[in-house]
């Protein structure tokens, strides 16, 4: 009953999920798996090399980082950093207080730790997010408590571009503990999502933690980074051969870290041209969306400073997200959504509930997140079928949600 | 959140999550040929058309699924001679339906008697199954057509025979049903804590959890949803 296209083109839309490993980030890597294998802790020479570029990439991330290179930690993946900021500076810092602050729409790798130190007695302050998925300063620094540890927010949200103010939350952070004369809280952010296209200068951002992985940047996956401002305390998770400064043990992936290092540096060094270009993409798209498809709704800030020059997460109404998915599947269309049906909990996002978005909405969003692939090409290509697709799917749907209630949420 | 209740070795035909060389679909040949060719469903304008006796009404979008069902019943044999549908939810649960409406028209219509015996694990076995997660998808037909014949009853006047939809036990152990769980998030409950707390559910029966969760969140979102 839908148009079947004479050729299917493979059209990848889902780059906040993850990204194709750049040919140039593969090339640096391929030495250091069969040929240069060395374990960096051993004194031959094959150890020497892999040690050296072990302090290479280290010394390239720190300088995107405007920080110091024996303030980064390699790590297995953006997760594993989350969950040592979490949980390292709350076993290093505990005698100081038990509360936390953060946000409603951080990624889980965040919002699982919280939630597990709130069952342990910790208290956990998650300030509010406005309809845009953006959090103010102000707010975030009223939270501040004396027994306050650790702020950690994320510098931008991965369903809905929202991005973060987080200088300002880190230069009026420096103003409270000035007044206050303590260096608490400490502050982390989250940046795998930003680190394609946003600035990183911690000390810009005024960060004390700050976590990036590989596969978000066009490098591989299962490698990350946790940058840590000198002097600050943390307990490590990972026990054993003492790598990393002893803070995170387990022979270095060094290949993986050559990768995440090239692919930092690429994305930085592009990210003014390449933020440009997604973002006439994102109009681009939006706007055809708007003229050929009724009811719909854009879920977060509008295009422009506030938010991810890549992200687009659009509701359409009356249908849900799933099936949307199938069908885009069908065409070779690959992208993400907000709805129960793809989750393992069958909750619909938590990004978008916390959003003040009903159940409804959320169920029947869409993520478009573009990247390098992508072109206007792929943009005709999708809105040749998804204006059908949706009309399809709203005939069989019984739900007119534009007609009967939600008025306030109607574009 | 623990699996949905029903096992796999319950249905005919297999249970195909993706396949590791990623070729497979998460659904079965059966499910994906229903949702992208859906049968019986209400086209646009033909609702002033389309001759009916029956109408039942379930779920909500909130929920994530929403179903309606049109049916119209001989009323000599007591026989589905045609039927409609229109469906709000997942792959799953538009071909859930879509096969629910070919099992009701097919050898010139399904007694309503028998109509009412088919259970979710029916629709899902001539669906060559779903995904364990996906079970629920397919639990709404069957409410829908209980809803649907209920209205025909009302409709002919044989109110002796309509089945009380709404009191539907969820926890075995200790005997509570939907009816209770709404009651309580009327009287302020909120989490399942508050729930358990007033009626003591999930204490008798852990494995009733999802659905009482769920069920707070439907009731939630009802009365006090923006």
């Amino acid at each position: 009953m839908l148009p079947k296209p004479k050729k299917i083109r493979e059209v990848y839309m889902d780059h906040a999920a993850t990204t194709p490993v750049d040919g140039r980030v593969f090339s640096a890597m391929k030495p250091y798996f069969s040929e240069k294998f060395g374990n960096p802790s051993s004194l031959y020479q094959s150890g020497r090399i892999a040690s050296g570029v072990l302090n290479d990439s280290r010394r390239i991330v720190a300088g995107h980082l405007h920080a110091l290179p024996e303030n980064i930690i390699f790590t297995g993946s953006g997760t594993e950093s989350d969950n040592m900021a979490v949980y390292g500076m709350t076993r290093a810092h505990e005698k100081h207080g038990k509360h936390l602050i953060s946000i409603a729409i951080e990624h889980h790798a965040v919002l699982y730790p919280l939630e597990d130190l709130k069952k342990q007695g910790w208290d956990v302050t998650f300030v509010p997010v406005n309809r845009q998925g953006l959090v103010s300063a102000q707010d975030v620094i009223k939270a501040v408590r004396p027994d306050t540890i650790l702020i950690t927010i994320m510098y931008a949200n991965n369903e809905v571009g929202s991005i973060q103010p987080i200088a300002e939350i880190g230069r009026k952070l420096l103003q409270y503990r000035k007044e206050h004369n303590t260096p608490y809280p400490y502050f982390h952010t989250d940046a795998c999502q930003a680190a394609g296209s946003l600035s990183l200068d911690v000390e810009k951002l005024h960060v004390d933690l700050m976590t990036i992985n590989g596969g978000k940047i066009y490098g591989p996956k299962g490698v990350g980074v946790l940058y840590l401002r000198r002097g600050v305390a943390i307990k490590p998770l990972i026990l054993g051969g003492g790598q990393e400064r002893r803070l995170r043990s387990g022979t270095e992936n060094v290949p993986a870290i050559a990768g995440m290092a090239k692919a930092l540096d690429l994305v930085q060094k592009d990210k003014e041209k390449e933020t440009g270009r997604l973002r006439q993409l994102s109009e681009y798209l939006w706007q055809k969306i708007q003229r050929e498809i009724p009811d719909v709704r854009l879920n977060g800030p509008e295009i422009g400073e506030n938010r991810l020059a890549n992200n687009l997460n659009v509701t359409f109404m009356d249908v849900e997200g799933e099936a949307l998915l199938l069908y885009l599947d069908e065409y070779g269309i690959m992208c993400s959504t907000g709805s129960a049906c793809t989750s393992e909990s069958l909750e619909p996002s938590h990004v978008l509930r916390s959003m003040g978005l009903p159940y409804e909405y959320a169920h029947g969003s869409l993520r478009f997140s573009f990247g390098h692939p992508n072109s206007k090409q792929d943009v005709d290509y999708l809105m040749k079928y998804l204006p059908v697709i949706v009309k399809t799917l709203r005939e069989i749907s019984p739900v007119r949600l534009a007609k009967t209630k939600h008025a306030q949420f109607k574009k | 959140m623990p699996k949905k209740s029903v096992k796999k070795k319950n249905l005919s035909g297999p249970v195909d999550i993706r396949t590791g060389t990623g070729e497979g679909w998460l659904y079965s040949d059966i499910v994906k040929d229903h949702f992208f060719n859906p049968r019986n469903f209400m086209h646009y304008g033909e609702e002033e058309k389309f001759r009916y006796n029956a109408m039942g009404r379930v779920g909500s979008p909130a929920c994530g699924d929403e179903m309606v069902l049109w049916l119209d019943i001989d009323k000599k044999t007591e026989k589905i001679k045609d039927c409609r549908w229109r469906t709000f939810g997942c792959g799953s649960a538009i071909a859930s339906t879509s096969v629910l409406s070919e099992m009701l028209k097919e050898k010139d219509g399904m007694k309503i008697e028998d109509a009412l015996k088919l259970k979710p694990q029916d629709i899902l076995a001539r669906l060559g199954g779903l995904p364990e997660r996906k079970v629920h998808c397919s639990v709404l037909g069957d409410k829908a057509l209980q809803a649907a014949v209920n209205d025909y009853f009302r409709r002919t006047g044989q109110h002796g025979r309509i089945v009380t939809a709404g009191s539907k036990v969820i926890d075995k152990t200790l005997n509570i049903t939907d009816h209770d769980i709404e009651e309580a998030v009327l009287e302020g409950a909120q989490t399942l804590e508050d729930v358990q707390k007033k009626l003591k559910v999930g204490a008798g029966d852990p494995s009733s959890i999802p659905a009482i969760e769920e069920l707070i969140r439907f009731y939630a979102e009802k009365y006090y949803g923006e």
